[in-house]
């Protein structure tokens, strides 16, 4: 065995990036006094990865930073940044950041014979001794390669003799590197293999004219890491937010209490009400009756004395508002009272991760006991397969955590039954699924309502009968001959 | 005429840095040592001034009396060239 391999067996302390999601999925960090390169296309966010895990570091642990700059010059930087919040300026002038402004300077220059870059090294070790620095981001090596084009072997040499020095001296190093493509050779000019202990991908793809932008972990040298794209975006005063997916823990316990689904049939049928902490799951044809549910569980709960928050993605609060006071709900009271929020969305507005931080962070403010989001499939349509499910895990694990009731409705594509990719996708993630059908008896058209799970409760096993009419839904008695709900 | 200066940047005794002061020397011989100042700066002892001049790789040459600063980044190992780089006439200053 090695010096180098005993040295990683040992436990390597982490350096938190400030990504808290993405800190989860490396074990919480960054190891210590180890290069990562960050290797993306132009435009996937690098730059703002980079200047976040300096940030943190100044902000949340006292621990200083360089910031070697070979694209833009430093006066650039701080402008481009301020929008995250970050002001380098100040962090600067309290002694907490230097730059080192390695940009093409606006001179001649020819390059005669061998050359080393003792002169960077030197410039960053002198800019680290002046503020007492603990980590390093070098932004980009591409621009040196760009800069030096005729020497490539020259400076793999130079900066694999850079990385070791730094390590030496305690510092943890963050390279960035521009890739060609989303899915090709992991940076131009091969860095990774020569300088880094650790990968990291950012990706920025188009999908259905929607940025989806992912991270994901490709080597981490001597330590485990979660494997596969977590996406992440990019927020105003926040910088790179991730989303907590895989990282994620069944954790949430359970509970045992009992709330009212607004339907006291719809209750008994479930044994007693949907549970606290559940998350259940109303699927049914167009007009079958899902959007009466919502609203009953909005009203049931008001009246509970609860407080609701409701998320609309087909219908604008005008219609919303409409509807509910056709069925006898008052929402405009309900929200005057501040006991609802009625929160309507154009699925196409934000991408995926950015619907469901919405929705977080209007919860976390709100401080709802239930929430109802209508619907899941008006958010399928506007992300890939891979995209809606991580989005439903992250938003059905985001409820349970919360401990409050979630109802969420998808509709069925085919009249009569048959699944739709969201109940397919939810249906081992929700605690109940309610499905509302049409259902053919002879020459009439009937609709039906099954509790099809309930988890953790008995449940009724009937299909039910139901109308509706102005003041709601009203259940009636079981169909006799049993009709398939399940066909295509 | 006032003395030109031309900055050698080097990095402590590299093979690359010491071949730059050899071939540096050898040139300032050929064109005449006379109007030509030439100051060495190790980067090593002196990082404040590589930062001010913003310098990269070392041994870099350094010809800033010119209207725009000129800069050759290498051990100077091909003199014609670098001669041609700084516009100076090998012929009429020798």
């Amino acid at each position: 065995m090695s010096t180098e391999e005993m040295e990683i067996t040992g436990v390597l302390e982490r350096v938190k990036t400030g990504v808290e999601a993405f800190d989860e999925l490396v074990m919480g960090g960054l190891p210590r006094a180890r290069t990562t390169v960050v290797g993306g296309t132009p435009g996937s966010g690098k730059t703002v990865f980079a200047t976040q895990f300096l940030a943190h570091g100044i902000t949340q642990f006292d621990e200083n930073g360089v910031l070697v700059t070979f694209e833009e010059p430093p006066a650039d930087i701080q402008a481009n940044m301020s929008g995250f919040g970050w002001d380098l300026a100040r962090w600067k002038k309290e002694g907490r950041l230097a730059f080192v402004d390695a940009s093409p300077p606006a001179n001649d220059e020819l390059v005669i014979g061998d050359f080393d870059l003792a002169g960077l090294l030197s410039r960053i070790q002198h800019a680290a001794k002046s503020v007492n620095a603990r980590r390093v981001v070098l932004d980009s090596l591409t621009q040196l390669f760009d800069h030096f084009i005729g020497d490539p072997k020259i400076l793999r040499r130079e900066l694999f003799h850079i990385s070791t020095a730094l390590k030496k001296t305690g510092l943890t190093v963050l390279m960035t590197a521009e890739r060609n493509s989303e899915y090709g050779e992991i940076t131009r000019h091969r860095l990774e293999e020569f300088v880094a202990d650790n990968v990291i991908i950012l990706r920025n793809v188009l999908y259905r004219e929607k940025r989806r932008r992912t991270i994901e972990v490709l080597k981490m040298r001597g330590s485990h890491h979660v494997e596969g794209e977590a996406p992440f975006t990019l927020l105003g005063g926040r910088g790179v937010v991730a989303i907590p997916l895989s990282s994620l823990r069944l954790e949430q316990h359970s509970s045992t209490l009992r709330v009212t689904s607004g339907n006291v049939d719809i209750d008994e049928m479930c044994g007693g009400g949907f549970f606290r902490d559940s998350v259940t799951l109303v699927s049914g044809a167009t007009g079958t009756g899902k959007t009466l549910l919502v609203t009953n569980f909005v009203s049931g709960g008001v009246e509970a004395g609860e407080k609701v928050i409701m998320f609309g993605y087909e219908e604008s609060r005008g219609q919303l508002f409409r509807n509910a006071s056709g069925w006898g709900a008052d929402f405009a009271r309900m929200e005057a009272d501040g006991k609802l929020k009625v929160v309507s969305l154009y699925p196409e507005a934000q991408g995926l991760p950015d619907h469901l931080l919405t929705i977080q962070g209007m919860v976390d403010e709100f401080k709802p006991n239930r929430i109802a989001v209508d619907s899941l499939s008006a958010l399928e349509r506007i992300a890939p397969e891979t995209g809606f499910r991580e989005f439903l895990i992250s938003l059905t694990s985001f409820i349970k955590k919360r401990e409050i009731a979630g109802l969420c409705t998808a509709t069925s594509k085919s009249l009569l039954g048959g699944e739709s990719a969201s109940e397919q996708h939810i249906s081992t993630m929700t605690d109940s699924i309610i499905l509302l059908r049409y259902i053919q008896e002879r020459e009439t058209m009937h609709r039906g309502l099954m509790v099809l799970k309930m988890r953790g409760s008995e449940h009724a096993k009937e299909i039910r009968r139901f109308s509706i009419d102005g003041t709601g839904m009203h259940l009636g008695e079981p169909f006799k001959e049993a009709p398939n709900v399940f066909r295509e | 005429m006032a003395a030109r200066l031309l900055r050698l940047y080097i990095a402590g005794n590299s093979a690359s840095s010491r071949r730059a002061q050899q071939n540096l020397e050898r040139l300032r011989e050929s064109i005449g040592a006379h109007g030509w100042d030439v100051e060495i700066i190790d980067v090593l002892d002196r990082p404040e001034l590589a930062e001010s001049a913003r310098i990269i790789a070392t041994p870099t040459l350094s010809y800033e009396d010119s209207v725009r600063t000129r800069r050759i980044v290498g051990d100077l190992s091909d003199t014609v060239r670098v001669l041609e780089f700084l516009g100076i006439d090998q012929e009429d200053e020798a």
